[in-house]
């Protein structure tokens, strides 16, 4: 489904120094997956998931969407960024129909694919409200449904819930579980918490300090669906740890 | 033991003069603002009769008053006040749209900004109202002369607001509208525009004062109708309590104008609660 090839990227800054952001990236997320990419600030995951979304140029290598080649944006990948980033003059209906109004898509049965998306992540009866009107939590579920109501077959995300407090957070980790399991989405997640990279993936991928490279990967085989109960378990503490142990030896931990 | 005062109040009800005072306490502002206006013109009334100012250097707010009431009811305000708020509204609604399109024109294509942006900014610093005496030569005394000067007075801060607000949209919106595949015109539309509404009408509200400013000056340099006309023609027959008037008349317009596009912003721009007005 996605496809990385010795991508590397470097980026100049204001003052003209180059900066080494990605270095070889070998990556690969099968049809379906939920991988989850952890690492330390800085270390290009998001500029990682920027190139995917073909919304940055990379310098070298391939990066390859259901098997086309990564051009620019694409139409068949849904994003969820790290602030909500909904239009506050328009209703929490109006924002999840932002990709088809832009996009010309059919608003009538994009309007029933939004509603039943919006009854999925659990706002069903705030269609008419603005976001002003939500909690961050609240906003952040309707940019999921922004994300998925052109139904892509692939959706990045990209340090989701960074700005949500701890059982907001936890709550949401469930509610992803569910909208993975009903939508069958390839899911990429961003983040910098181990035990949501985790507690959600099939596969954590750990990323070393800037330039980023790929140091590890972790197949994850708890049953699904998964509880929060799950992260009291010794073996998932035990993951963890490994993860972390992992970023300490490359030096990457604050 | 038990209060008798406090029980007292707890079971009568308050008479007419405690819950009078109980709202003076809690909203001061329903006496002090009335207060105020007393104060200020009462001692402005006794200033003029108390030291026997002459009615030609300041009349007492009882004569303006009375001149008000003449000139209402003998029409002529209302027919001057009529031509001069044509010429503000034409002006303005010109300016407005020119500033709108031209902002536009000049924030979304880089090439027009390289063009242009010097002549507005060398435009911007030249007093237009200089330029009133000209406009006159060229167009004559009508009320087109106003309208036009209507238009240059406020043209620049609405066309400079419409330029700063179509560049000031958010990194995260135009990342996300790149995403999502949007053409120039959906990212306009969907998201630089009505981002940018909040800097449009602080232009406005900027704009339709100096449209007020505009068509007076312009009636000054010349014409032959008007408030501003009105208000020279009283000046040379040393009607100084008819100027007056025609200020009150001239302020009560400009407040109006604002709260208008006041009540339009808030109306518009509804999701942003934290409204302050301009000027």
């Amino acid at each position: 489904m996605i496809l990385c090839r010795a991508v590397s990227k470097y980026y100049e800054t204001l003052e003209g120094e180059k900066i080494h952001a990605l270095a070889d990236i070998d990556l690969s997320v099968a049809d379906g997956e939920f991988v989850s990419v952890v690492g330390p600030s800085g270390c290009g995951k998001s500029t990682l998931l920027r190139l995917i979304a073909g919304i940055l140029s990379h310098t070298s290598g391939d990066i390859f969407v259901r098997g086309s080649q990564v051009a620019g944006p694409r139409r068949d990948i849904g994003i969820v960024f790290q602030t909500a980033t909904l239009l506050p003059w328009r209703n929490v209906l109006q924002n999840t129909l932002l990709p088809v109004d832009v996009q010309g898509l059919d608003k009538n049965t994009h309007t029933e694919r939004a509603k039943s998306l919006l009854q999925m992540v659990g706002l069903d009866g705030f269609e008419r409200k603005y976001p002003f009107e939500l909690s961050g939590g609240m906003q952040q579920r309707v940019s999921i449904t922004r994300a998925l109501v052109h139904d892509p077959a692939v959706l990045l995300m990209d340090e989701p819930f960074g700005a949500l407090d701890a059982l907001t957070r936890e709550q949401m980790n469930l509610d992803l579980q569910r909208i993975w399991a009903t939508a069958k989405k390839t899911v990429f997640l961003i983040t910098h918490s181990i035990s949501e990279a985790v507690f959600l993936a099939d596969r954590v991928v750990v990323m070393s300090a800037r330039p980023g490279r790929v140091l590890a990967e972790f197949k994850i085989e708890f049953e699904r669906p998964r509880s929060l109960d799950v992260m009291g378990s010794p073996e998932f503490g035990q993951l963890v740890t490994k993860i972390r142990r992992h970023l300490m030896v490359a030096g990457v931990l604050d | 033991m038990n209060d008798p005062a406090a029980s007292g109040t707890a079971s009568k009800p308050p008479t007419l003069t405690q819950r009078w005072w109980l709202r003076v306490r809690s909203q001061p502002e329903w006496v002090c603002t009335p207060l105020m206006f007393v104060v200020i013109f009462g001692g402005w009334e006794w200033y003029v009769n108390t030291y026997q100012v002459s009615e030609l250097i300041l009349p007492a707010p009882s004569k303006i008053l009375v001149s008000l009431y003449d000139g209402l009811a003998n029409g002529i305000y209302v027919k001057a006040l009529m031509v001069t708020l044509q010429a503000i509204v034409l002006g303005f609604l010109f300016s407005a749209a020119m500033a709108f399109i031209l902002g536009t024109l000049i924030s979304q294509i880089r090439l027009l900004e390289a063009m242009i942006y010097p002549y507005v900014v060398a435009l911007q610093t030249l007093p237009k109202i200089a330029i009133a005496p000209l406009i006159l030569v060229w167009v004559g005394l009508g009320i087109e002369s106003k309208i036009i000067i209507a238009a240059l007075v406020s043209f620049f801060p609405m066309l400079v607001n419409t330029i700063a607000g179509l560049k000031s949209t958010s990194s995260d919106k135009l990342e996300l509208m790149l995403a999502l595949t949007a053409s120039p015109t959906k990212t306009f539309f969907l998201v630089k525009l009505p981002e940018a509404l909040p800097y449009i009408f602080a232009g406005l509200q900027i704009g339709i004062v100096l449209a007020v400013l505009g068509a007076i000056v312009g009636e000054f340099v010349g014409s032959k109708a008007g408030l501003g006309y009105l208000i020279i023609q009283m000046n040379y027959t040393m009607d100084v309590s008819g100027m007056f008037a025609v200020l009150v008349i001239l302020g009560v317009m400009g407040v109006v104008l604002n709260t208008i596009i006041t009540l339009l912003r808030q109306r518009i721009i509804f999701w942003q609660r934290t409204d302050v007005s301009a000027i």
